[in-house]
């Protein structure tokens, strides 16, 4: 028989339960909202993994998990165990959204209520998923373990991408009301230097953490005052958090230093090209552009072609990128996507063909997705078309 | 843990193939049956007749309804199905893998409910 789940969960839950009231008895100043508590919970539960006594209850499931096999002669039970849990959560036979639940309820503490919060589902909906996923790990049999080496690349990305996916919730929330979907962000970093503490060796773990950590730090710079987004360009360098793009280009250099690229070292290695620049006018914009050229050897996706004709439209100028941008548009690989239009718009503002660049933004404004997206090409739209009545 | 391995493609594209096309994949599940055979996986398995001698059973309010054709109208058809003993869904899944008609169909692996 392979891993009992809900005694693993159990003893995760335990373990939330064991840390807080510790946290709480040593007069660990106790401060308002979940989210706090969350945070204290997780800091508590660093202490445990060193705790001797909430091992024990631990390293039991650990061993029902794994009758028949050896230990392989890992002495760390609890980091051990969380390690298995997370693989077990990631698991690709469980849906998308069903990894990600778990992830967040059994790694990060979560209630069902927070996370149902966290993505705009009633409470009823979220407990059901969570039901649901746990009913397949148990009836479907996955393992609650670390996979073997053969298939340990691909599941290993299977949680990257969870991860991923998490932040990226988190970092497109824009406004108070989705404040709670920011926390997903740090969620996702806290994760993210769990896995890279549990697997030091892996330098994707390590190049999506310093990536994460890059992104983070530019947060208060993506949005203003009224939550419209900002431009990388126009974006006041000033407020972005010097410590977290320092972690961040620590991180980096750590994974590089493995001389094992990929995906996220890559994407890391862009974002800190944009930490490093004082302006825009200032980045590299001829490395990201050759950075965005090897990331299309691992991720040939037209997104990815689409970023490397802005980089290259910033290194060789717009008619240098217009050109990429309507090969791509020709394609019709991104039919829809707001973003396509508007870079042909951006491109055809800066070669001052204003009429152009008008109907490509009204283009954008049709397809784009989130208010704050619209908001911000109408103000490039009015840009342009109040361009040209003054110079025409 | 038992689980059925369901072997899904679309007969109409084998329906295309040349003799040496069909003698490759016998041959093929003749390496798999082997394979797995002697790892002591295997509990079962058939190849079936095509799609077109499907019949459909249902009931419905007491009454039996049979039904020409496969239980899913889909570009896929069931076409043999393996029964194999594995420690875990990632055993399984690896031995599916090695089916095959993992190549050009899919194979669904269902968890085989123990009573």
């Amino acid at each position: 028989m392979t891993g009992d789940w809900d005694l693993a969960e159990e003893c995760a839950q335990d373990a939330f339960a064991l840390a807080l009231e510790r946290w709480q008895r040593d007069g660990v100043p106790r401060n308002p909202g979940a989210w706090l508590t969350t945070a204290a919970r997780n800091r508590a539960l660093d202490r445990l993994r060193r705790a001797v006594t909430g091992a024990a209850k631990l390293q039991e499931v650990a061993v029902l998990s794994t009758p028949t096999e050896p230990s392989d002669g890992d002495e760390s039970g609890v980091a051990d165990d969380r390690l298995r849990l997370i693989f077990t959560c990631c698991h690709p036979a469980l849906s998308t959204e069903a990894q990600v639940a778990l992830t967040l309820r059994t790694l990060a503490g979560l209630s069902t209520a927070e996370i149902a919060r966290a993505f705009l589902v009633p409470e009823v909906t979220m407990a059901q998923r969570l039901v649901r996923a746990k009913r397949k790990i148990r009836n479907a049999a996955i393992p609650y373990r670390v996979p073997p080496a053969h298939m340990l690349p691909e599941r290993t990305g299977a949680v990257l991408g969870v991860l991923y996916l998490l932040f990226n919730e988190g970092y497109a929330a824009t406004s108070g009301a989705e404040l709670m979907r920011t926390n997903l962000s740090r969620e996702a970093i806290r994760l993210g230097r769990l896995l890279t503490g549990l697997m030091p060796d892996e330098p994707e773990a390590l190049g999506l953490l310093a990536l994460m950590l890059l992104h983070d730090g530019r947060r208060a710079s993506r949005v203003d005052a009224d939550g419209d987004l900002v431009p990388l360009e126009e974006q006041d360098r000033s407020r972005w958090d010097r410590d977290s793009i320092g972690e961040g280009l620590d991180v980096l250099a750590l994974a590089l230093r493995q001389r094992r690229p990929g995906p996220y070292q890559i994407q890391a290695a862009i974002a800190a090209c944009h930490a490093a620049a004082d302006s825009a006018a200032d980045t590299d914009w001829a490395e990201i552009a050759a950075l965005y050229g090897r990331l299309m050897a691992f991720l040939p996706s037209p997104v990815v072609q689409l970023n490397r004709a802005v980089a290259v439209a910033m290194a060789d100028g717009p008619a240098a990128g217009l050109r990429l941008v309507e090969a791509l548009e020709t394609s019709g690989a991104l039919a829809g996507y707001h973003l396509m239009p508007a870079t042909r718009a951006d491109l055809l503002r800066r070669l001052d063909r204003g009429d152009e660049a008008a109907a490509a933004y009204r283009e954008a404004i049709l397809l784009a997705t989130t208010e704050a997206e619209r908001r911000y090409l109408h103000r490039r739209l009015r840009e342009v078309a109040g361009g040209d009545a003054g110079s025409g | 843990m038992r689980y059925l391995l369901l072997i899904a493609d679309d007969e109409a594209m084998r329906a295309g193939w040349t003799p040496e096309d069909d003698a490759a994949m016998l041959a093929g599940y003749d390496a798999f049956g082997n394979e797995m055979g002697q790892r002591g996986v295997l509990r079962g398995g058939e190849r079936l007749r095509p799609a077109s001698d499907a019949t459909t059973v249902r009931v419905r309010n007491g009454e039996t309804l049979a039904s020409d054709g496969p239980f899913a109208e889909t570009k896929e058809q069931i076409g043999g199905y393996f029964v194999v003993d594995c420690k875990d869904l990632d055993e399984a899944i690896e031995v599916a893998s090695k089916i095959p008609g993992a190549k050009h169909g899919s194979i669904e692996v269902r968890p085989i409910w123990e009573m």
